[in-house]
């Protein structure tokens, strides 16, 4: 197998996979990753906004049994291994897209995974805003709404950014799984000429792209919430 | 005007209940700076928190200009709480905010527009002293710059009430005076209602007008700073006005006789040397038993306790010292006696 992984033949085979295929998976992946996070934030952030506020003694409490269901779906939903819910939000992903096949289709699965992460990081990024500064925007009179949104957000932006590093990482993760059910992208690649055909260089190179995806995200959203946060500026 | 009347509250968390505040009634007129004093857990934080709603009373009222605030809506409230603001033991600035957009943070609530509430908050960090920095954010800023910027911010929506929470309890002592300072020069030239909750009797003797003693959920004593600090009734009172050394000192005294407490309540003597007065014209050679004095403005606060050979010559220092004004004299019965 090692003997002709670099051999003539294998070479010029993988060169024609990568110059036909690589650009557009990696455009996929981007593209599934990115609006599977956007949708993912749309839905898991106000959640994670509810779990925080609208616990005992939060600035706007919600009744026990509403706050205890939204726990306990997040929780549900977190528990179920990627790849089983892929098959089961089928008829939903069919319901939506029109088809449970393909790149857009993948993005369905990928929001149902993603939105109680997000949630659960919001949750934590939130937690982290000193109970004390809430307290002062209630003794200005704020309203939970103002407190949220002028407050609570606002200070914990670097938090939120680096978990929503860690957010977009981790649906890149899954969406390589996605070639499983049709998905496109590289994982497909990955999948596909390296499990099914093993073509493994195809393979090292799809999974070397990755990386270096994860590498650069994580890079990017590492240093921008370094830079946003206020509290690391020196004294003048 | 405010008036807390019976307020209750007590915290109950898991079976155990504190009675944080015990049927807690006074008066603060408008214009005054009043000073509510006690240590640790006595209750003080929850009576502050009483005044803006932040704790509801269980029982009781709190009337502001004659208006029962435990009686308003959440939102009716939130207006209120624009006339009477906080300034706290931790500053609580938004650290991600720049000090400006902090001091715009109330008016932005009450929805004044952006250039004006910029306008507004620039003159109120001139009037802080921090004009400079507004383009600062506050962990480039000092302790007691955080406060001044906290102040303004307080400042911001005009109120007519500002409540210190322990507002120097975090600063260094020079601060904590340019603080004090400053909370007094807004007392006057603004003409704001001051309530300071503290456990340091050095705040209430720089600034207050007024002082509550309270202890455990109570108010065991309650008048002008002046009265409680010459003749303070209350064993907290004495506490307090008593720094635990001199306790102490007068404890282990039980052998001296004849000791004689001197209030200076913002005397003008820092330029006659009362003591040696009392050695050299009265004859009368006194042994400064403790004295914790300091000047404020040229006038002098704190108190000493001095010992006499005999109580023919005590009584004489007592009527010598009461010759001046602001200083008084009083005996005191230790223990033993």
């Amino acid at each position: 197998m090692l003997s002709n992984l670099f051999s003539q033949e294998t070479l010029q085979k993988t060169w024609e996979v990568v110059s036909s295929q690589f650009l557009l998976a990696l455009w996929e992946t981007v593209y599934v990753t990115l609006l599977a996070t956007f949708f993912a934030i749309v839905i898991g952030l106000p959640l994670g906004v509810l779990l925080v506020t609208g616990q005992k003694g939060g600035i706007r409490p919600l009744p026990k049994w509403l706050l205890r269901t939204l726990d306990v779906v997040v929780n549900l939903l977190r528990s179920i291994p990627f790849l089983i819910l892929m098959i089961l939000v089928i008829p939903l992903t069919r319901w939506i897209v029109g088809t449970s096949v393909g790149t857009t289709a993948s993005i369905v699965p990928l929001v149902i995974a993603a939105f109680p992460f997000i949630a659960r990081l919001v949750e934590s990024s939130l937690r982290e805003v000193d109970p004390n500064v809430i307290e002062m925007a209630q003794s200005l009179g704020a309203s939970p709404w103002e407190i949220v949104c002028k407050v609570m957000l606002p200070e914990s932006l670097p938090s939120l950014i680096a978990n929503g590093t860690i957010a977009v990482t981790t649906v890149l993760g899954y969406s390589a799984m996605s070639g499983i059910i049709g998905g496109g992208g590289l994982g497909k690649i990955a999948i596909n000429y390296g499990y099914y055909r093993y073509q493994y260089l195809i393979m090292l190179l799809a999974v070397l792209l990755l990386i270096l995806l994860v590498q650069l995200l994580q890079g990017f959203g590492t240093g921008l919430a370094v830079r946003v946060d206020k509290r690391l500026k020196k004294k003048s | 005007m405010i008036e807390i009347k019976n307020v209750c509250r007590t915290f109950s968390t898991g079976g155990n209940s504190v009675e944080a505040l015990k049927n807690v009634t006074l008066t603060v007129q408008d214009g005054d700076i009043y000073g509510i004093i006690g240590m640790s857990g006595a209750g003080k934080s929850t009576l502050i928190r009483c005044i803006n709603m932040l704790e509801r009373p269980d029982e009781g009222s709190v009337l502001l200009d004659g208006c029962d605030l435990s009686t308003l809506s959440e939102k009716e409230l939130r207006r209120v709480r624009r006339e009477i603001t906080m300034v706290f033991q931790g500053f609580h600035l938004l650290m991600q905010k720049n000090c400006l957009k902090n001091v715009c943070f109330p008016l932005e609530l009450s929805g004044v527009k952006k250039a004006e509430a910029e306008k507004r908050a620039m003159e109120l960090l001139n009037m802080v002293g921090l004009q400079d920095k507004a383009y600062a954010y506050p962990s480039q800023l000092s302790g007691g710059q955080q406060q001044r910027v906290a102040i303004a911010r307080a400042l911001a929506s005009k109120p007519k009430v500002l409540l210190c929470d322990e507002a120097t309890s975090a600063l260094d002592p020079t601060t904590t005076q340019s603080i004090l300072q400053l909370i007094r020069e807004i007392n006057q030239t603004l003409g704001i209602t001051v309530i300071v909750i503290t456990h340091q009797m050095s705040v209430v003797e720089s600034i207050c007008n007024h002082v509550a003693i309270l202890n455990e959920g109570r108010v065991v004593e309650e008048g002008k700073v002046s009265e409680i600090f010459s003749n303070p009734k209350s064993e907290t009172a004495k506490k307090l006005v008593f720094p635990e050394k001199a306790e102490e000192m007068l404890a282990t005294a039980n052998q001296v006789e004849n000791l004689v407490r001197v209030v200076f309540d913002g005397a003008e003597t820092t330029c006659t040397p009362l003591i040696a007065h009392l050695a050299l014209q009265e004859g009368i050679p006194a042994n400064i038993f403790y004295a914790s004095t300091k000047s404020i403005g040229g006038k002098v606060y704190g108190s000493m306790i001095l010992s006499f050979a005999s109580s023919e010559e005590a009584e004489r220092a007592i009527a010598f010292l009461k010759k001046t004004e602001n200083v008084i004299p009083t005996e005191v019965k230790t223990d033993a006696q």
